[in-house]
């Protein structure tokens, strides 16, 4: 890995199924993500773009190829082992969500700190530290199903930062968002860019895409093309808006 | 003398000219009579970060040919400690024109015929894979887009200025599923 990258893969495979009922998901890629990155992964629907998100968190085991994470090969790494990187290491946002319906939001966000070992005390800090970041702090005690959707979404990406994760890996996080919620959504991972939290976000959705600092297409199992946004275009903004005579 | 091979580049210190700066200096003074700066300040509120490169002189230019074409008049209003200011109100011709314009349903039209049509000669004649000029024409909107969606997100809220970069981003998103439904039907072709 070259300096800076926290996470590569390379050759990475999986398929589904065998002989004449194969299908190659993940088909022969390769990736470097910096620190500090935001990478979008986009395609259309059944293009298999979210099984290089459950390799890379170790949610699934491929098929062939190598993936490094902070320097580690994860892709034969024993169960329990990933299971304390998925706890330490990687913060997940799920397209539904996944809160416990139990707890309040203030209580599902310092589950995972209670989870990695941290004392009561302190997760309950980081938990309400987070909780104003994304501002909730009047919902703390609130249950996921008094929430908004885009409130729960927001609980969610509080909680995947409840570690402080090298990576964080969302999958559709607006897919199941109106339109108001996905804004609420853009706008944390506009600040999530900002703060220069390494993040891979699978989607489906361009303005979730947008946010990002690198984009890339995946066809057929495979990355096709790549973006960088951070540059500018050849059009202005003025021009775009219809403004200029 | 030959045409030298590029455009030369627009000047950026006199900043872009505005679009229908006639009909919406006109609408704005329907409301009540105002003078340049105030006009101008109104602009400036409507399009929030797109209003830095607005032309300096635009408002004053098109003031004055207004006057002249009679659709608006101007009146001096002497000021203690700074030089006369002109105030401008709307005549009935203005208010007409005015009337016109809002209830003009003309809408600026989106091309894809072009870009349809580029495609299919690009496969026809075999000058270039369809699917390439997509990914390209693709990567072009999708840095419009962030630009856009980052300048809107760097809004206040309830600014009206961020309703106009809406605007803008939703219009790129159409473009864009539309170049996703170019992309599946040119890779389908080269499969048949």
């Amino acid at each position: 890995m070259t300096a800076g990258t926290v996470l590569s893969t390379h050759g990475l495979r999986k398929d589904y199924g065998r002989d004449a009922a194969l299908v190659q998901a993940v088909d022969d890629v390769c990736l470097q993500v910096a620190q500090g990155e935001s990478v979008a992964i986009v395609g259309p629907s059944g293009c298999g773009k979210s099984t290089p998100l459950y390799l890379l968190g170790g949610l699934e085991r491929p098929t062939a190829g190598t993936i490094e994470l902070a320097d580690r090969r994860i892709d034969g790494m024993p169960e329990a082992g990933l299971a304390r990187l998925r706890r330490h290491v990687l913060g997940f946002v799920f397209q539904s969500f996944h809160l416990v319906d139990e707890l309040t939001a203030l209580e599902n966000i310092e589950l995972p700190a209670l989870l990695a070992g941290a004392s009561p005390r302190k997760a309950r800090e980081r938990a309400r530290e987070l909780l104003a970041r994304v501002d909730l702090e009047d919902r703390a005690e609130h249950l996921p199903s008094a929430l908004s959707g885009g409130q729960r979404q927001r609980v969610a990406i509080a909680r995947a930062l409840a570690n402080s994760p090298l990576v964080v890996l969302a999958d559709e996080p607006t897919g199941n968002l109106d339109s108001a919620g996905t804004t609420e959504v853009l706008r944390l991972f506009d600040q999530l860019r900002i703060g220069g939290q390494t993040l891979i976000t699978v989607t489906h959705d361009s303005r979730v895409a947008a946010t990002a600092d690198r984009l890339i297409s995946m066809r057929d199992g495979k990355f096709v093309d790549e973006t960088r946004l951070t540059g500018g275009t050849s059009r202005s903004l003025t021009e775009m808006a219809g403004l200029e005579g | 003398m030959t045409e030298p091979a590029t455009l030369p580049e627009r000047e950026p210190l006199h900043g872009y000219q505005l679009r229908v700066v006639r009909e919406v200096l006109l609408a704005l003074l329907a409301g009540e009579a105002s003078h340049g700066y105030q006009l101008r300040a109104r602009l400036a509120l409507a399009l929030g970060p797109l209003a830095g490169a607005l032309n300096e002189g635009q408002v004053y230019v098109t003031l004055s040919r207004l006057e002249k074409a009679g659709l608006v008049t101007s009146t001096r209003v002497g000021q203690t400690d700074r030089p006369d200011r002109k105030v401008y109100e709307l005549t009935p011709a203005g208010r007409e024109r005015v009337d016109v314009w809002l209830f003009d349903t003309s809408w600026p039209k989106p091309a894809p015929a072009e870009f349809h049509l580029k495609l299919v000669a690009a496969a026809a004649a075999g000058l270039a894979d369809p699917v390439g000029i997509v990914d390209n024409q693709r990567r072009e909107l999708l840095t419009g887009l962030a630009q856009a969606q980052r300048a809107a997100l760097a809004e206040p809220d309830r600014s009206v200025a961020a309703l106009l970069l809406e605007g803008v981003v939703l219009r790129l998103q159409a473009d864009l599923r539309w170049l996703e439904a170019c992309a599946r039907y040119w890779n389908e072709a080269k499969a048949r």
